[in-house]
């Protein structure tokens, strides 16, 4: 079963990518834009049947690896 | 003095460091990161580089080796464990001291050397130096510190914070904050002082001819306060 996480930075912390990003789409004539941040996808293809277990497992690996808890946000989508 | 320097695939100044220990009197071993144990040591350094190419988060990968349980129970039972560039970014992605390492505030990799100022001389690795503010170098692309609010006061309460950018004079302020860190952080200590985390790499600076000698002062002071 293939379950995807994105990793997303807290509210207060610091995204320098995503405010270049964002002037460089100001740039290009993208003018209503907000504000931009980056964040992180993964797919995870687990051996596992039942959504709820393998949604379990991806979150323990969010929360041991995938994300940094200091300064990230994770949310655990179940795809197919 | 025993010490050990861990080697992880990506480390690059793992042999500076083993120089730098065996130039000031320690008997320096090289440890792989898939060993499980540590040889006998009284200092355990994990050295600069780019350990598992920076992939996930700078040290995300290293803090989980092998290895690094043996690092971890050591330092829990009060080792004295020190992690430069780096190794710093190992030692809060393992949770052995707290905050995190970001990517510099003007995204540039910076190369150069600043100085630092020691806040906080009660314990091993600043004990009985004679002087506040040291030149080092650093060379890093994620080093700007940052911790939230709570942990902020923790480390603020206990003591934590080791060394701080500044002037020459010891001034910090925003024009010596080189990568955007909260308050000039450049080091952090563990609550119990055993375990240092810091940026500047002072094995740089132990050849007067090449780079100054800030660091010799370190590594000999170092090396006195554990003996």
């Amino acid at each position: 079963m293939k379950i995807s996480a994105i990793i997303t930075l807290k509210k207060d912390v610091l995204d320098p990518q995503g405010k270049v990003i964002h002037q460089a789409l100001d740039g290009m004539g993208f003018k209503n834009v907000n504000e931009v941040r980056q964040g992180k996808y993964f797919e995870i293809d687990v051996n596992e049947d039942d959504p709820k277990k393998a949604e379990d497992l991806v979150e323990s690996m969010c929360k041991k690896l995938l994300a940094n808890l200091v300064i990230e946000n994770y949310k655990i989508i179940e795809t197919q | 003095m025993k010490s050990s320097v861990i080697t992880f695939p990506g480390s690059n100044c793992d042999r500076d460091m083993d120089v730098a220990l065996k130039n000031f009197g320690f008997k320096n071993k090289m440890v792989w990161h898939n060993d499980n144990e540590l040889p006998k040591s009284d200092l355990v350094v994990l050295p600069g580089g780019f350990s598992y190419g920076d992939y996930l988060r700078c040290g995300s990968m290293a803090a989980k080796s092998k290895i690094m349980q043996s690092v971890i129970n050591f330092a829990k039972s009060g080792g004295l464990v020190m992690g430069i560039c780096n190794g710093f970014q190992i030692l809060v992605e393992s949770g052995l001291v707290p905050g995190v390492l970001l990517r510099n505030k003007y995204l540039e990799f910076i190369c150069k050397n600043v100085f630092v100022r020691i806040e906080n001389k009660d314990n091993p690795y600043f004990k009985n130096l004679d002087k506040e503010v040291f030149e080092f170098h650093i060379a890093h692309n994620e080093g700007n510190y940052f911790c939230t609010n709570d942990q902020l006061k923790e480390i603020e309460d206990n003591n934590q914070i080791a060394i701080y950018y500044c002037s020459v004079s010891g001034k910090t302020d925003e024009k010596h904050n080189p990568n955007g860190s909260l308050k000039n952080i450049a080091g952090i200590f563990n609550k119990e002082k055993n375990v240092l985390g810091m940026m500047p790499h002072p094995e740089r600076m132990i050849e007067e001819s090449l780079s100054g000698e800030d660091g010799s002062l370190f590594f000999k002071n170092l090396l006195n306060n554990i003996r």
